[in-house]
Protein backbone atom coordinates (compact mmCIF):
# COMPACT_ATOMS: atom_id res chain seq x y z
CA UNK A 1 0.00 0.00 0.00
CA UNK A 2 1.51 3.29 -1.09
CA UNK A 3 1.92 5.77 1.73
CA UNK A 4 0.19 9.04 0.91
CA UNK A 5 1.34 11.81 3.22
CA UNK A 6 2.23 15.40 2.54
CA UNK A 7 2.30 16.89 -0.91
CA UNK A 8 2.59 15.15 -4.26
CA UNK A 9 2.10 11.69 -2.75
CA UNK A 10 -0.42 10.63 -5.39
CA UNK A 11 2.02 11.52 -8.16
CA UNK A 12 4.70 9.19 -9.47
CA UNK A 13 7.94 9.27 -7.51
CA UNK A 14 10.01 12.41 -7.94
CA UNK A 15 13.23 12.48 -9.90
CA UNK A 16 16.17 14.41 -8.47
CA UNK A 17 15.33 17.25 -10.79
CA UNK A 18 11.75 17.41 -9.54
CA UNK A 19 13.04 17.53 -5.97
CA UNK A 20 15.43 20.31 -6.88
CA UNK A 21 12.72 22.42 -8.45
CA UNK A 22 10.36 22.03 -5.49
CA UNK A 23 13.13 22.71 -2.98
CA UNK A 24 14.21 25.75 -4.97
CA UNK A 25 10.66 27.05 -4.76
CA UNK A 26 10.82 26.75 -0.98
CA UNK A 27 14.25 28.42 -0.80
CA UNK A 28 13.11 31.26 -3.03
CA UNK A 29 10.29 31.85 -0.58
CA UNK A 30 12.76 32.09 2.25
CA UNK A 31 11.90 28.82 3.95
CA UNK A 32 14.50 26.59 5.57
CA UNK A 33 14.59 23.22 3.87
CA UNK A 34 15.59 20.08 5.69
CA UNK A 35 15.71 16.35 5.11
CA UNK A 36 14.18 13.82 7.50
CA UNK A 37 13.80 10.06 7.57
CA UNK A 38 11.81 7.49 9.52
CA UNK A 39 10.85 3.84 9.61
CA UNK A 40 7.60 4.54 11.44
CA UNK A 41 5.18 5.89 8.87
CA UNK A 42 2.17 6.33 11.15
CA UNK A 43 0.35 9.47 10.03
CA UNK A 44 0.45 10.91 13.55
CA UNK A 45 4.21 10.44 13.79
CA UNK A 46 5.12 14.03 13.00
CA UNK A 47 8.63 13.91 14.41
CA UNK A 48 10.86 12.14 11.96
CA UNK A 49 14.58 11.79 12.49
CA UNK A 50 16.53 14.80 11.23
CA UNK A 51 19.16 14.23 8.60
CA UNK A 52 21.58 17.02 9.44
CA UNK A 53 20.56 20.54 10.27
CA UNK A 54 17.94 22.48 8.37
CA UNK A 55 19.68 24.30 5.52
CA UNK A 56 19.07 27.87 6.57
CA UNK A 57 21.35 29.79 4.26
CA UNK A 58 21.86 27.73 1.17
CA UNK A 59 20.76 29.74 -1.83
CA UNK A 60 20.64 26.79 -4.19
CA UNK A 61 18.63 23.58 -4.02
CA UNK A 62 21.45 21.41 -5.35
CA UNK A 63 22.50 21.10 -1.72
CA UNK A 64 19.11 19.61 -0.84
CA UNK A 65 19.36 17.01 -3.58
CA UNK A 66 22.90 16.28 -2.43
CA UNK A 67 21.70 15.66 1.13
CA UNK A 68 18.74 13.56 -0.04
CA UNK A 69 21.15 11.33 -1.91
CA UNK A 70 23.50 11.16 1.09
CA UNK A 71 20.52 10.15 3.22
CA UNK A 72 19.48 7.55 0.66
CA UNK A 73 22.88 5.91 0.98
CA UNK A 74 22.32 5.46 4.69
CA UNK A 75 18.55 5.03 4.89
CA UNK A 76 17.60 3.99 1.38
CA UNK A 77 15.19 1.38 2.71
CA UNK A 78 13.15 3.85 4.74
CA UNK A 79 10.92 6.85 4.20
CA UNK A 80 12.71 10.12 3.50
CA UNK A 81 10.94 13.43 3.20
CA UNK A 82 11.88 17.01 2.45
CA UNK A 83 10.23 19.68 4.57
CA UNK A 84 10.30 23.43 4.30
CA UNK A 85 9.96 25.48 7.47
CA UNK A 86 8.70 29.03 7.37
CA UNK A 87 10.19 31.02 10.25
CA UNK A 88 8.41 34.28 9.52
CA UNK A 89 6.41 35.64 12.48
CA UNK A 90 2.80 34.65 12.47
CA UNK A 91 3.48 31.46 10.65
CA UNK A 92 6.44 29.57 12.15
CA UNK A 93 5.41 26.25 10.78
CA UNK A 94 5.88 23.74 8.03
CA UNK A 95 4.96 25.06 4.59
CA UNK A 96 5.87 22.08 2.48
CA UNK A 97 6.46 18.42 3.12
CA UNK A 98 6.87 15.69 0.56
CA UNK A 99 8.19 12.15 0.50
CA UNK A 100 11.22 11.62 -1.72
CA UNK A 101 12.13 8.06 -0.88
CA UNK A 102 10.12 5.05 0.21
CA UNK A 103 10.86 1.42 1.02
CA UNK A 104 10.62 -1.13 -1.78
CA UNK A 105 7.84 -2.95 -0.01
CA UNK A 106 5.23 -0.97 1.87
CA UNK A 107 3.09 -3.38 3.88
CA UNK A 108 0.50 -0.78 4.83
CA UNK A 109 -1.65 -0.49 7.92
CA UNK A 110 -4.04 -2.74 9.82
CA UNK A 111 -7.08 -1.76 11.78
CA UNK A 112 -6.77 -2.41 15.49
CA UNK A 113 -10.03 -2.92 17.39
CA UNK A 114 -9.90 -2.41 21.10
CA UNK A 115 -12.85 -3.44 23.25
CA UNK A 116 -13.49 -0.92 25.99
CA UNK A 117 -16.26 -0.13 28.45
CA UNK A 118 -18.53 -3.05 27.86
CA UNK A 119 -18.93 -3.80 24.22
CA UNK A 120 -17.80 -0.45 22.85
CA UNK A 121 -15.05 -0.62 20.24
CA UNK A 122 -12.19 1.79 19.72
CA UNK A 123 -10.55 1.78 16.36
CA UNK A 124 -7.01 2.73 15.50
CA UNK A 125 -4.48 1.86 12.84
CA UNK A 126 -1.03 0.39 13.10
CA UNK A 127 1.60 -0.03 10.47
CA UNK A 128 2.53 -3.64 9.85
CA UNK A 129 6.10 -2.46 9.68
CA UNK A 130 6.28 -1.36 13.31
CA UNK A 131 5.67 -4.86 14.61
CA UNK A 132 9.38 -5.37 13.97
CA UNK A 133 11.75 -3.57 16.31
CA UNK A 134 13.38 -0.37 15.12
CA UNK A 135 16.16 -0.96 12.66
CA UNK A 136 14.69 -4.22 11.41
CA UNK A 137 11.69 -2.77 9.65
CA UNK A 138 11.64 -2.77 5.88
CA UNK A 139 14.61 -5.15 5.98
CA UNK B 1 19.74 16.16 -16.41
CA UNK B 2 16.95 17.24 -18.70
CA UNK B 3 15.93 14.96 -21.48
CA UNK B 4 16.25 17.19 -24.49
CA UNK B 5 15.97 14.59 -27.20
CA UNK B 6 12.59 15.79 -28.36
CA UNK B 7 13.47 19.48 -28.27
CA UNK B 8 13.93 21.23 -31.57
CA UNK B 9 17.63 22.00 -32.03
CA UNK B 10 18.83 25.12 -33.83
CA UNK B 11 20.89 24.45 -36.93
CA UNK B 12 22.82 27.69 -36.91
CA UNK B 13 24.05 29.89 -34.13
CA UNK B 14 24.70 33.59 -33.99
CA UNK B 15 27.58 34.02 -31.57
CA UNK B 16 27.44 37.79 -31.64
CA UNK B 17 23.78 37.71 -30.66
CA UNK B 18 24.45 35.15 -27.95
CA UNK B 19 27.26 37.37 -26.70
CA UNK B 20 24.94 40.37 -26.52
CA UNK B 21 22.08 38.45 -25.05
CA UNK B 22 24.01 36.76 -22.25
CA UNK B 23 25.21 40.07 -20.82
CA UNK B 24 28.78 38.84 -20.90
CA UNK B 25 29.79 42.03 -22.62
CA UNK B 26 28.75 44.09 -19.59
CA UNK B 27 30.87 41.98 -17.30
CA UNK B 28 33.91 42.15 -19.55
CA UNK B 29 33.46 45.87 -19.97
CA UNK B 30 33.10 46.33 -16.24
CA UNK B 31 36.25 44.29 -15.77
CA UNK B 32 38.10 46.51 -18.22
CA UNK B 33 36.90 49.68 -16.62
CA UNK B 34 37.19 48.87 -12.96
CA UNK B 35 40.36 46.81 -12.93
CA UNK B 36 43.58 48.59 -13.79
CA UNK B 37 46.36 46.69 -15.51
CA UNK B 38 46.11 42.88 -15.33
CA UNK B 39 46.23 42.63 -19.12
CA UNK B 40 47.09 38.90 -19.24
CA UNK B 41 44.32 38.11 -16.78
CA UNK B 42 41.76 40.04 -18.78
CA UNK B 43 42.95 38.27 -21.89
CA UNK B 44 42.51 34.87 -20.27
CA UNK B 45 39.05 35.74 -19.01
CA UNK B 46 38.04 36.94 -22.45
CA UNK B 47 39.27 33.66 -23.91
CA UNK B 48 37.50 31.67 -21.24
CA UNK B 49 34.27 33.56 -21.88
CA UNK B 50 34.58 32.89 -25.62
CA UNK B 51 35.22 29.21 -24.99
CA UNK B 52 32.22 28.92 -22.71
CA UNK B 53 30.01 30.77 -25.15
CA UNK B 54 31.02 28.47 -27.98
CA UNK B 55 30.63 25.46 -25.73
CA UNK B 56 27.13 26.52 -24.84
CA UNK B 57 26.25 26.97 -28.50
CA UNK B 58 27.64 23.51 -29.21
CA UNK B 59 25.50 22.13 -26.45
CA UNK B 60 22.41 23.80 -27.86
CA UNK B 61 23.13 22.26 -31.25
CA UNK B 62 23.64 18.88 -29.70
CA UNK B 63 27.31 18.59 -30.56
CA UNK B 64 28.38 17.93 -27.02
CA UNK B 65 26.58 17.20 -23.81
CA UNK B 66 29.37 17.20 -21.24
CA UNK B 67 29.58 20.12 -18.87
CA UNK B 68 33.05 21.55 -19.33
CA UNK B 69 35.31 21.56 -16.30
CA UNK B 70 35.30 25.06 -14.94
CA UNK B 71 37.41 24.79 -11.81
CA UNK B 72 40.19 27.33 -11.84
CA UNK B 73 43.30 28.31 -10.01
CA UNK B 74 44.37 31.90 -9.57
CA UNK B 75 48.01 32.37 -8.71
CA UNK B 76 49.73 35.61 -7.91
CA UNK B 77 51.16 37.73 -5.17
CA UNK B 78 48.95 39.25 -2.50
CA UNK B 79 46.89 42.25 -3.47
CA UNK B 80 46.83 41.52 -7.19
CA UNK B 81 43.06 41.33 -7.39
CA UNK B 82 42.40 37.61 -7.20
CA UNK B 83 39.31 37.88 -5.02
CA UNK B 84 37.88 40.75 -7.02
CA UNK B 85 38.34 38.85 -10.26
CA UNK B 86 36.79 35.73 -8.69
CA UNK B 87 33.70 37.79 -7.91
CA UNK B 88 33.54 38.93 -11.53
CA UNK B 89 34.11 35.37 -12.67
CA UNK B 90 31.15 34.20 -10.59
CA UNK B 91 28.81 36.65 -12.27
CA UNK B 92 30.31 35.82 -15.67
CA UNK B 93 29.58 32.12 -15.18
CA UNK B 94 26.13 33.00 -13.94
CA UNK B 95 25.39 35.07 -17.06
CA UNK B 96 26.58 32.21 -19.23
CA UNK B 97 24.34 29.83 -17.35
CA UNK B 98 27.07 27.60 -16.01
CA UNK B 99 26.15 28.26 -12.40
CA UNK B 100 22.59 28.81 -11.31
CA UNK B 101 22.94 31.54 -8.65
CA UNK B 102 26.31 33.14 -9.22
CA UNK B 103 27.13 33.87 -5.59
CA UNK B 104 30.69 33.69 -4.31
CA UNK B 105 31.53 31.85 -1.11
CA UNK B 106 34.99 32.78 0.12
CA UNK B 107 36.66 30.36 2.50
CA UNK B 108 40.08 29.61 3.91
CA UNK B 109 41.48 26.57 5.65
CA UNK B 110 39.67 27.40 8.90
CA UNK B 111 36.27 27.10 7.26
CA UNK B 112 36.96 23.67 5.81
CA UNK B 113 39.11 21.83 8.32
CA UNK B 114 37.82 20.81 11.72
CA UNK B 115 39.59 20.61 15.03
CA UNK B 116 39.05 17.00 15.96
CA UNK B 117 38.34 13.67 14.35
CA UNK B 118 35.01 13.57 12.57
CA UNK B 119 34.65 17.34 12.57
CA UNK B 120 36.16 18.01 9.17
CA UNK B 121 33.77 16.13 6.90
CA UNK B 122 30.56 17.85 8.07
CA UNK B 123 32.29 21.22 8.07
CA UNK B 124 33.59 20.83 4.54
CA UNK B 125 30.26 19.51 3.31
CA UNK B 126 28.42 22.40 4.92
CA UNK B 127 30.63 24.87 3.05
CA UNK B 128 30.28 22.97 -0.20
CA UNK B 129 26.51 22.95 0.14
CA UNK B 130 26.48 26.67 0.71
CA UNK B 131 28.53 27.19 -2.43
CA UNK B 132 26.33 25.01 -4.62
CA UNK B 133 24.84 26.93 -7.48
CA UNK B 134 27.69 29.39 -7.21
CA UNK B 135 31.42 29.65 -6.91
CA UNK B 136 33.57 28.44 -4.04
CA UNK B 137 36.68 30.56 -3.65
CA UNK B 138 39.39 28.92 -1.54
CA UNK B 139 41.95 31.51 -0.58
CA UNK B 140 45.47 30.30 0.16
CA UNK B 141 44.44 26.79 -0.71
CA UNK B 142 47.86 25.30 -0.02
CA UNK B 143 47.28 25.59 3.72
CA UNK B 144 44.86 22.68 3.32
CA UNK B 145 47.79 20.37 2.80
CA UNK B 146 50.32 20.14 5.60
CA UNK B 147 52.79 17.40 4.80
CA UNK B 148 54.73 17.97 8.02
CA UNK B 149 51.82 16.69 10.11
CA UNK B 150 50.55 13.34 8.96
CA UNK B 151 47.56 13.51 11.28
CA UNK B 152 46.43 16.83 9.88
CA UNK B 153 42.76 16.86 8.96
CA UNK B 154 43.40 18.93 5.85
CA UNK B 155 43.82 15.75 3.84
CA UNK B 156 40.26 14.75 4.68
CA UNK B 157 38.95 18.09 3.42
CA UNK B 158 40.98 17.66 0.24
CA UNK B 159 39.46 14.24 -0.41
CA UNK B 160 35.89 15.50 0.00
CA UNK B 161 36.67 18.51 -2.11
CA UNK B 162 38.06 16.38 -4.93
CA UNK B 163 35.05 14.09 -4.81
CA UNK B 164 32.53 16.91 -4.99
CA UNK B 165 34.52 18.75 -7.66
CA UNK B 166 34.24 15.65 -9.79
CA UNK B 167 30.69 14.48 -9.02
CA UNK B 168 28.89 17.79 -8.69
CA UNK B 169 30.50 19.62 -11.58
CA UNK B 170 27.10 20.96 -12.61
CA UNK B 171 26.49 22.40 -9.19
CA UNK B 172 29.56 24.35 -8.26
CA UNK B 173 32.76 25.82 -9.53
CA UNK B 174 35.84 25.84 -7.32
CA UNK B 175 38.45 28.56 -7.63
CA UNK B 176 41.66 28.14 -5.68
CA UNK B 177 43.97 31.05 -5.11
CA UNK B 178 47.36 31.67 -3.61
CA UNK B 179 51.00 32.50 -4.18
CA UNK B 180 52.37 30.93 -7.34
CA UNK B 181 55.26 28.93 -5.90
CA UNK B 182 53.30 27.48 -2.99
CA UNK B 183 50.37 26.66 -5.23
CA UNK B 184 52.73 24.75 -7.49
CA UNK B 185 53.98 22.74 -4.57
CA UNK B 186 50.40 22.12 -3.46
CA UNK B 187 49.41 20.87 -6.90
CA UNK B 188 52.47 18.67 -7.10
CA UNK B 189 51.58 17.06 -3.80
CA UNK B 190 47.93 16.63 -4.85
CA UNK B 191 47.98 15.80 -8.55
CA UNK B 192 44.23 15.23 -8.42
CA UNK B 193 43.68 18.95 -8.20
CA UNK B 194 45.85 19.91 -11.11
CA UNK B 195 44.03 17.60 -13.48
CA UNK B 196 40.65 18.83 -12.28
CA UNK B 197 41.54 22.46 -12.81
CA UNK B 198 40.86 23.49 -16.35
CA UNK B 199 42.07 27.05 -16.14
CA UNK B 200 45.22 28.29 -14.50
CA UNK B 201 45.35 32.05 -14.46
CA UNK B 202 48.44 33.95 -13.35
CA UNK B 203 48.10 37.39 -11.81
CA UNK B 204 51.13 39.58 -12.49
CA UNK B 205 52.33 42.24 -10.04
CA UNK B 206 51.16 45.75 -10.75
CA UNK B 207 53.64 48.20 -12.20
CA UNK B 208 54.37 51.43 -10.34
CA UNK B 209 52.30 53.45 -12.79
CA UNK B 210 49.36 51.10 -12.38
CA UNK B 211 49.57 51.42 -8.61
CA UNK B 212 49.60 55.23 -8.94
CA UNK B 213 46.46 54.96 -10.96
CA UNK B 214 44.91 52.53 -8.46
CA UNK B 215 45.70 54.92 -5.61
CA UNK B 216 43.88 57.68 -7.50
CA UNK B 217 40.84 55.49 -8.15
CA UNK B 218 40.67 54.23 -4.57
CA UNK B 219 40.92 57.73 -3.17
CA UNK B 220 38.24 58.88 -5.55
CA UNK B 221 36.00 56.08 -4.36
CA UNK B 222 36.45 57.29 -0.79
CA UNK B 223 35.58 60.84 -1.81
CA UNK B 224 39.09 62.26 -1.33
CA UNK B 225 41.65 63.73 -3.69
CA UNK B 226 45.39 64.36 -3.73
CA UNK B 227 46.84 67.79 -4.05
CA UNK B 228 49.96 68.07 -6.15
CA UNK B 229 52.44 67.45 -3.37
CA UNK B 230 50.36 64.57 -2.10
CA UNK B 231 50.31 62.86 -5.46
CA UNK B 232 54.07 63.13 -5.84
CA UNK B 233 54.59 61.82 -2.33
CA UNK B 234 52.30 58.87 -3.03
CA UNK B 235 54.22 57.98 -6.17
CA UNK B 236 57.44 58.06 -4.22
CA UNK B 237 55.81 56.05 -1.44
CA UNK B 238 54.79 53.29 -3.84
CA UNK B 239 58.28 52.98 -5.25
CA UNK B 240 59.85 52.83 -1.81
CA UNK B 241 57.24 50.48 -0.43
CA UNK B 242 57.71 47.97 -3.19
CA UNK B 243 61.23 47.04 -2.15
CA UNK B 244 60.31 46.70 1.51
CA UNK B 245 59.05 43.42 2.95
CA UNK B 246 55.38 42.40 3.02
CA UNK B 247 54.53 44.44 -0.02
CA UNK B 248 51.02 43.50 -1.09
CA UNK B 249 50.39 45.50 -4.25
CA UNK B 250 46.97 47.16 -4.24
CA UNK B 251 46.33 46.14 -0.65
CA UNK B 252 49.42 48.04 0.51
CA UNK B 253 48.14 51.05 -1.35
CA UNK B 254 44.76 50.76 0.33
CA UNK B 255 46.37 50.52 3.75
CA UNK B 256 48.62 53.48 3.02
CA UNK B 257 45.61 55.53 2.02
CA UNK B 258 43.74 54.53 5.16
CA UNK B 259 46.63 55.69 7.28
CA UNK B 260 46.97 58.87 5.26
CA UNK B 261 43.32 59.65 5.96
CA UNK B 262 43.98 59.11 9.63
CA UNK B 263 46.90 61.54 9.56
CA UNK B 264 44.93 64.03 7.52
CA UNK B 265 42.14 64.00 10.07
CA UNK B 266 44.65 64.46 12.83
CA UNK B 267 46.37 67.30 11.00
CA UNK B 268 43.12 69.12 10.39
CA UNK B 269 42.14 68.69 13.98
CA UNK B 270 45.39 70.12 15.29
CA UNK B 271 45.96 72.87 12.79
CA UNK B 272 42.57 74.16 11.88
CA UNK B 273 41.72 77.47 13.53
CA UNK B 274 38.67 78.56 11.63
CA UNK B 275 35.94 76.78 9.70
CA UNK B 276 37.05 74.24 7.07
CA UNK B 277 35.54 73.93 3.62
CA UNK B 278 34.76 70.71 1.78
CA UNK B 279 37.96 71.04 -0.20
CA UNK B 280 40.14 71.03 2.87
CA UNK B 281 38.26 68.09 4.33
CA UNK B 282 38.78 65.94 1.27
CA UNK B 283 42.35 66.77 0.30
CA UNK B 284 45.25 64.48 1.12
CA UNK B 285 48.43 66.51 0.94
CA UNK B 286 52.12 65.87 1.18
CA UNK B 287 52.67 65.75 4.97
CA UNK B 288 49.92 63.10 5.34
CA UNK B 289 51.92 60.72 3.19
CA UNK B 290 55.44 61.83 4.14
CA UNK B 291 54.85 60.96 7.78
CA UNK B 292 54.80 57.28 6.87
CA UNK B 293 57.52 55.03 8.27
CA UNK B 294 58.20 53.88 4.75
CA UNK B 295 60.14 57.08 4.14
CA UNK B 296 62.28 56.42 7.18
CA UNK B 297 63.44 53.17 5.71
CA UNK B 298 61.05 50.52 6.88
CA UNK B 299 58.17 49.29 8.95
CA UNK B 300 58.35 48.84 12.67
CA UNK B 301 57.32 45.23 12.38
CA UNK B 302 60.55 44.56 10.58
CA UNK B 303 62.85 46.09 13.17
CA UNK B 304 66.22 44.51 13.12
CA UNK B 305 66.50 42.06 16.01
CA UNK B 306 68.27 43.66 18.91
CA UNK B 307 71.96 42.89 18.66
CA UNK B 308 73.41 40.79 21.39
CA UNK B 309 70.05 39.55 22.66
CA UNK B 310 69.48 35.80 22.58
Amino acid sequence: MRLTQGQFSFLPDFSDDDIRIQAQYAIDNGWAVSVEYTDDPHPRNTYWEMWGHPMFDNPDAAAVVFEVNECRKEHGGEYIRVIAFDASPGWESIRMSFIVNRPKDEPGFRVVRQEVDGRAIRYTIESYAVREPEGQRYA
Amino acid sequence: MNDQSDIERPTTVDLAAAFEESGVRDILQELDETMIGLAPVKQRIRETAALLLVDRARQQMGLSSETPTLHMSFTGNPGTGKTTVALKMASLLHRLGYVRKGHLVTVTRDDLVGQYIGHTAPKTKEVLKKAMGGVLFIDEAYYLYRPENERDYGQEAIEILLQVMENNRDDLVVIMAGYADRMDRFFNANPGFRSRMAHHIEFPDYTDEELDQIAGVMLNGLGYRFDQGGEKAMEEYIRLRRVQPHFANARSVRNALDRARLRQANRLFNEAKGPLDARALSTISEPDIRASRVFQGGLDVDRKPATGAA
